[in-house]
């Protein structure tokens, strides 16, 4: 009895016309599936264009600076021959007089200056001021170079040229945490004065914290109002939800300033009320303070609306069902209720966190020197000193630890269990 | 004699009142007296306030006006979780985050009980309603009639002495609400707990119930047992809302004692009950229950009056054929016959005389 069922469950099973019904199923699936990819065929493209590639630039970036190796491809020959720690000779000295002759007529000795200059402070002159001066440089030419300018003999300087001439290198992310490598290439804390990145990443984190929970204690009971006032009431406080998405974020920050600077309207109350005396005004702008205020007030819908959307369904028989099984008010908020809100709250302290860990533009406008986080950072990099490597290496960690963010979320609550609206 | 009469005022509704919007009152003067151990049900059409007396007693809705007292005692300013009470909700409400032991762990850890304790009144009451071996599952890996029965362990597992039960069939379907039906009503009577039960369902009402109260309009319009419903209506509004009914309006002819005559307004006369009319000439709506309606002059009694039907339908139901008549001008009086061997078969266009026995009629108030 056993064996004819198991033959019957073995053969395999066919089509009328005899065609097995595996192959027969993924002919009739094929058409299909090729017709669902074309559909879905531009937005994968454009995800890809742009999404997938700017990233993939970024980090590609943040190990790639070809700034010195591509202009002085002589001395960076050397390099790759010699061991570090090789006294440089007169063919290094040689070398570094041809790329400095060669750059200087294809006038990308700027270039040069400026890339190695990250690494060395101050030595970005020492480049184009020599370069003026390459056309004199004669053999010997080690003489000839430390005649130019004595700095040349300095081995912390050749040091830092054989890091640079590498062109693919971690080095940036080793200053996005405050290393650095000394002239044999070992791993050193940076100078005093130049660590600055470490304790704007702790910071950065612990403001988008500190804003995220923030924004939880006053999102939870205003999205717990939405979804329990009756409907008429609550469009309206909908309305006064959304109403910040529909004006300017500058106008928001900028309403900001005015109330909270030192002369603003805060201030201006309290000293005419009395509360306040005229010297005692608080600096409640261009500091941590005005940050947290000002981003809680910008990123509170990305909390109260995955909550209200967990919360809307929750019917309250739930809460009633528990107060009749004989649990207090407060017991059954934090037994019933507050367990069902849960996914909400994940996903909105996670879009909140990740929101804020990238802001950029409200720490700019009101954050002064102790409320900038370390964005501002990353479009000083961008903008200013031009040193894009670095800047997409303090991109390339922040974005790491939103992804081990998001990895830990995952582990602790379930991704699956997220709720966006 | 007091502990008597406090067990036969378990429950008492003292000249209720309740508004929402302080404009109209959805409970208007709700009396009502339920002894310990009663199956009561409130039966009446959607919005006639039976959820809301069933709040107000479970502590989620305050009375406007007058007193409610659980065992003597007023529970107006009692919050829910002191009353102890028992409900089920008809959405059943299970906790969705919690297994079905944790569902009926919760109300015995908030009352602080020990574990061993809880296992042993849990298993209890996780057999009572046949669902042992599902303790460790969640509410949406249930079925809808298993989670009912787990509402129903949940509201049972602390031992209250009183449970609600607001509509909890409604989501069942009829095989598995009548299978329900029956061991509600077997926990009922095992356990010795007083119910009170909300339902839209008359036959529900009929079968599960100690007595029926009848609401509308904010109002218990009759409370009795399920027979009497049935049987002796007090007013056009419950024998209408309760099983088939045939109503012929017409005038008081004469009364006498427990006996009267009604004209009908086509000129005919018939004999009934008086019940809520007291002298000649009155307005009245005649009720007759389709069963005691008969055609053969042997069953209806000595010098009965008859009245002239026209057959419009007959319709075959298996156990019973329903005549549709046309009766003093009105096109809808029905008739139900037993499909018995003997049974005379009646055919479209076949007059007949139809009669009845005078207690069957009901003269009640005119509409
Ligand atoms: N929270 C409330 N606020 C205002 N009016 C309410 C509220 N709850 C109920 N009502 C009104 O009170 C009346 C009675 O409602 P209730 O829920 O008691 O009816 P019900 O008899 O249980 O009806 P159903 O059979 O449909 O459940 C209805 O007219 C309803 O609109
Ligand atoms: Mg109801």
């Amino acid at each position: 009895m056993a064996d004819t069922t198991s033959t019957t469950a073995a053969a395999p099973l066919t089509t009328a016309d005899g065609r097995s019904l595996k192959a027969a199923l993924a002919t009739a699936q094929s058409r299909a599936k090729r017709r669902a990819l074309f559909l879905v065929l531009p937005l994968f493209l454009f995800i890809v264009i742009t999404f997938i590639l700017p990233i993939g630039q970024m980090l590609h970036r943040s190990v790639k600076n070809d700034g010195f190796s591509a202009n002085m491809p002589a001395i960076s020959a050397w390099f790759a021959e010699n061991p570090a720690g090789t006294e440089p000779d007169e063919a290094a000295y040689a070398a570094l007089a041809a790329d400095l002759q060669a750059a200087s007529a294809a006038k990308t000795i700027g270039v040069v200056g400026t890339r190695v200059n990250y690494d060395m402070p101050g030595t970005r002159s020492l480049f184009t001021s020599s370069a003026r001066k390459s056309k004199d440089f004669v053999a010997p030419f080690k003489e000839s170079l430390l005649a130019a300018d004595a700095k040349w003999g300095d081995p912390a300087l050749w040091g830092v040229m054989r890091q640079v001439s590498k062109t693919y290198s971690g080095n940036f992310f080793l200053a996005a945490v405050d290393l650095a490598r000394d002239a044999d290439g070992k791993i050193i804390r940076a100078p005093e004065d130049r660590r600055i990145y470490v304790s704007l990443f702790v910071r950065t984190f612990f403001m988008a914290g500190l804003i995220t929970g923030i924004c939880l204690l006053i999102a939870f009971p205003v999205a717990h109002l939405l979804a329990t006032l009756p409907l008429r009431y609550s469009n309206l406080l909908m309305i006064l939800v959304l109403l910040p998405f529909w004006t300017s974020l500058l106008v928001r920050t900028t309403s900001w300033i005015v109330l909270l600077q030192t002369q603003g309207v805060i201030n201006n109350s309290l000293v005419a009320g009395g509360l306040l005396s005229e010297e005692n005004r608080i600096q409640m702008i261009y500091n941590q303070t005005g940050t947290i205020i000002a981003m809680t007030h910008i990123l509170l819908p990305f909390m109260i609306l995955p909550l209200y959307s967990v919360m809307r369904p929750i019917p309250p028989s739930y809460v009633r069902a528990a107060r009749s099984l004989g649990a207090t008010s407060w017991t059954a908020f934090r037994r019933i209720y507050l367990p069902q809100t849960l996914p909400g709250i994940g996903a909105g302290a996670l879009l909140v966190f990740i929101l804020a860990v990238g802001y950029y533009i409200t720490p700019a406008l009101v954050g002064g020197a102790s409320g900038q986080l370390i964005s501002n950072l990353i479009a000083f990099h961008m903008q200013d000193s031009l040193n894009w490597s670095l800047a997409a290496a303090l991109a390339a960690i922040l974005l790491g630890a939103v992804l081990i963010l998001y990895w830990l979320y995952d582990r602790l609550v379930g991704i699956d269990n997220l709720k966006l609206g | 004699m007091t502990a008597k009469t406090g067990a036969d005022r378990f429950v008492e509704f003292d000249h209720v009142q309740k508004s929402y919007d302080g404009e109209t009152l959805v409970v208007k003067d709700l009396n009502l007296t339920m002894p310990k151990g009663e199956f009561l049900t409130m039966l009446g059409p959607s919005g006639s306030g039976k959820t809301t007396c069933l709040m107000m007693l479970a502590g989620f809705e305050t009375a406007t006006h007058g007193e409610i007292r659980l065992d003597g005692q007023p529970i107006n300013m009692v919050p829910p979780h002191k009353r102890g009470i028992g409900m089920v909700f008809q959405n059943y409400a299970l906790f969705p985050h919690m297994t079905v032991g944790e569902n009926l762990s919760f109300p015995l850890e908030v009352r602080g009980l020990g574990k061993s304790e809880r296992e042993a009144k849990i298993k209890r009451a996780l057999d009572m309603v046949q669902m042992g071996s599902f303790i460790n599952r969640r509410p949406a890996q249930l079925s809808g009639g298993q989670q009912q029965r787990i509402a129903l362990a949940r509201a049972l597992v602390f031992d209250p002495s009183l449970v609600l039960m607001d509509e909890p069939l409604g989501a069942l379907d009829k095989q598995l609400r009548e299978h329900m039906q029956f061991e509600i009503k077997h926990l009922h009577e095992s356990l010795g707990i007083t119910v009170v039960y909300v339902t839209h369902d008359q036959g529900e009402a009929l079968t599960m119930s100690d007595r029926v109260a009848v609401f509308n309009d904010g109002r218990i319009q009759q409370l009795a047992p399920p027979a009497d419903l049935y049987e002796r209506p007090d007013n056009s509004f419950v024998a209408q809302f309760i099983g088939e009914n045939n109503k012929l309006p017409g005038t008081v002819e004469e009364i006498s004692g427990d006996k009267c005559t009604v004209r009908l307004d086509d000129g005919e006369i018939i004999d009934a009950t008086p019940v809520n009319v007291s002298q000649k000439g009155q307005r009245t709506l005649v009720s007759i229950r389709p069963e005691r309606v008969e055609f053969k002059p042997e069953m209806m009694p000595e010098g009965a009056h008859t009245v002239d039907a026209t057959v419009l339908e007959v319709i075959y139901m298996g156990d019973i054929l329903r005549v549709v008549l046309r009766v003093a001008g009105s096109d809808d009086f029905v008739m139900k016959m037993r499909n018995t061997l003997g049974q005379t078969r009646l055919a479209a266009g076949q007059k007949i005389k139809v009669g009845w026995h005078p207690q069957d009629a009901r003269a009640l108030d005119p509409i």
